[in-house]
């Protein structure tokens, strides 16, 4: 379908590891699954139709004939109780990842996931954690709209108790997920499905991306850019174009929303003195006004200019692929905002 | 098949199990006026033969997810009065650390893996639960209690579609005590309905059962119990029963207008402690001194836990922010 092909195509995974492979981020998803699966009896999926023929996108392809329908599980059109269900098994032993193919679809299960899991640890006194993982495929274009293509990590965040990750590469595709699936508490990963097609170098053991720990794709000294899921890519474009101009930013891939590192990007900032933060979420209230907030509290004196944000615009998500087009920012906006920074 | 009338050593335990509940439901509403137990308290006066008939056939593994009126269900299932009093009194020492509070009870020992106080919140949990147990091939069982309001949630419909789907072996206990804090069930469900028949539309057995008779709970709800721990899969319960408390607080709510003085004197009427001592009594299985002695007993472990929680430390302020994460 047009609106699986991604419009980018870089690659920027070192390749000095042993025992690595080119995949694709969704190969890699799908590879983490049914690694763990094979070595931990207590993980198992459930999702609507991630059994069916298309396997989200291809990233559960050929696990339901592998381990059976007992542990690649079908669930009815049912967010909200099948996300209760899910907390149900993961407190009673088992270690569920709940599939959605839409972020919208979250948004429906929020009553369980942010009045239930998110505090169920905290209210028992530390008795009783919640190792669930939901994984979501977010993304945009070809008329999604405004309920197939939101943006929601601002909103998961908001509530203390949930972790919510974003890969950007095949590499932490897998690892984060396989640090999910290991984690004792709710984890939401937000999976971009313009990065199913882009290969990267993945190692074939596995192993765990940390939790919190962001990762500097780009090495630069005059401006950080700190960015989330496809923004990285889009960072990335828009290094090539500023280096040509004389620029050389440091560019951040957040990978982790909540708990995130503001160590590293407060260090990036007090060598660099500019912050720009790119997410793929709203403004208000959103995970860029929350870098914002705290590394200007951190990083006040070392700041040169006010960090800027490039976030959606206030409004929900057109069809119509002319606003589209100018709805979803992407490099030109880094590019400019870099510039703004810069003071030129 | 009925399960046989139970015996005349389970008729005490369960007699003494709903005097257990409704001193305890009694004494907290006693206290309350103090002000020292700082936490909304949703009192189960009247409806304890449902806590006590339902657990009478629960092993300890076995789990049950309440509601925020869930005392007498904790209790029924084993829970410390100690535990459950100090953390009324928001201390330390309470059975979630004072962090939950009387709506959300954790006693992971006695089955009890935490409570959730938003209506029907707890029903896709109890089938989580015990989906989990089907998954490792175990024989414990999970029981959702919850009321007649959860009924017009949506998690109860989803939890009854997957249950009956995958067969999953939980028990739906609905106590239909007619009112959702002050709505009756009238202005909420169509009249022509009955909460027991929604479990027909998924294909399920529903039972309207009288909730004030322990007994009758006791029967009906062991051929649930039996049938789920069999692998024949989950039954829909409705006890009908009335509370005789307000929604929260121990306070008479037909004086501030809520329900009216008559309907809760019928049900006073129908007092399901009251029935069972006269059942009892006709039976001459209750000696005469039995309730006075258990009544000594009941006062000497409330006191003695009512002491502890009082003397227990509150929770500090390092406490605030931990277990926000495991």
């Amino acid at each position: 379908m047009p609106w699986t092909t991604p419009s980018i195509n870089i690659s920027y995974a070192s390749k000095n590891s042993k025992g690595i492979r080119e995949l694709s981020y969704r190969e890699a998803i799908c590879e983490a699954q049914r690694q763990l699966m094979s070595t931990d009896s207590r993980i198992f999926l459930m999702g609507e139709g991630i059994d069916d023929a298309g396997g989200v996108f291809g990233t559960t392809l050929g696990l339901a004939d592998e381990f059976g329908c007992e542990r690649v599980v079908d669930t009815p059109i049912a967010e909200n109780g099948m996300t209760g269900v899910a907390i149900g098994a993961a407190i009673n032993g088992m270690r569920p990842v709940f599939i959605h193919m839409r972020p919208d679809f979250v948004i429906i299960s929020l009553d369980q996931l942010l009045n239930h899991a998110a505090k169920w640890f905290y209210m028992s006194g530390g008795q009783v954690s919640v190792p669930l993982t939901i994984r979501c495929v977010i993304g945009r274009g070809w008329g999604s709209a405004a309920q197939h293509s939101q943006n929601i990590q601002g909103l998961l965040t908001h509530l203390p108790g949930i972790k919510v990750l974003m890969p950007a590469t095949a590499q932490d595709a897998k690892g984060l997920l396989i640090a999910a699936a290991r984690d004792p508490n709710p984890v939401v990963i937000l999976e971009h499905r313009w990065l199913f097609d882009k290969t990267g170098h993945v190692p074939e053991e596995l192993y765990e991306t940390p939790v919190g720990r962001a990762n500097i794709c780009r090495y630069g000294s005059d401006v950080t850019i700190v960015a989330t899921s496809i923004m990285v890519h889009e960072a990335m474009l828009a290094a090539e174009v500023l280096a040509a101009d004389g620029y050389d930013p440091e560019i951040i891939d957040l990978r982790s929303i909540k708990p995130w590192d503001e160590n590293c990007i407060a260090a990036s900032v007090q060598k660099t003195g500019r912050l720009v933060v790119a997410d793929t979420g709203h403004q208000y209230g959103g995970v860029a006004a929350e870098i914002a907030a705290r590394i200007t509290e951190l990083c006040f004196s070392a700041l040169k200019t006010p960090v800027r944000r490039i976030t959606l615009p206030e409004a929900p998500v057109p069809a119509a692929a002319s606003l589209e087009n100018i709805y979803f920012p992407g490099q030109l906006e880094i590019i400019a905002a870099v510039k703004d920074v810069s003071g030129g | 098949m009925t399960m046989p009338s139970p015996n005349d050593n389970t008729k005490r335990l369960l007699f003494k199990k709903m005097l257990l509940i409704r001193h305890f439901e009694q004494k907290i509403a006693e206290l309350y006026p103090e002000q020292e137990i700082r936490t909304p308290v949703h009192l189960c006066v009247g409806q304890e033969a449902v806590a006590a008939g339902v657990c009478a056939h629960l092993r300890p593994a076995d789990l049950i997810f309440s509601t925020h009126r869930n005392h007498g269900h904790c209790l029924a299932k084993g829970m410390s009065v100690k535990k459950m009093l100090a953390e009324f009194y928001g201390k330390e020492s309470g059975c979630c650390g004072g962090k939950g509070g009387s709506m959300h009870p954790c006693a992971p020992e006695h089955g009890i893996l935490g409570t959730s106080a938003i209506v029907g919140g707890g029903i896709p949990m109890a089938v989580g639960a015990a989906w989990a147990e089907q998954m490792r091939n175990g024989d414990n069982i999970a029981v959702a209690f919850f009321g007649d309001g959860a009924t017009e949630e949506g998690t109860f419909h989803e939890s009854l579609n997957f249950a009956a789907l995958k067969n999953i072996p939980v028990v739906f206990i609905c106590e239909n005590n007619l009112y959702a804090t002050a709505s009756p069930i009238r202005h909420r469900q169509p009249a022509a309905g009955s909460i027991a028949a929604k479990a027909k539309g998924y294909g399920l057995p529903g039972e309207l059962i009288n909730g004030n008779d322990v007994i009758e709970v006791y029967q009906r709800v062991g051929e649930a119990v039996e049938r789920a721990r069999r692998g024949q899969g989950p039954t829909l319960i409705e006890a009908e029963t009335f509370r005789w408390f307000a929604h929260v607080g121990p306070v008479d709510d037909t004086e501030t207008g809520h329900r009216s003085a008559d309907e809760l004197a019928r049900w006073k009427n129908k007092c399901p402690i009251r029935r069972m001592r006269d059942h009892l009594t006709i039976e001459n299985i209750l000696k005469s001194e039995d309730e006075k002695n258990w009544s000594i007993e009941f006062d000497i472990n409330f006191a003695g836990a009512l002491t502890f929680a009082k003397e227990s430390v509150p929770p500090t302020k390092e406490l605030l922010t931990t277990h926000v994460f495991a």
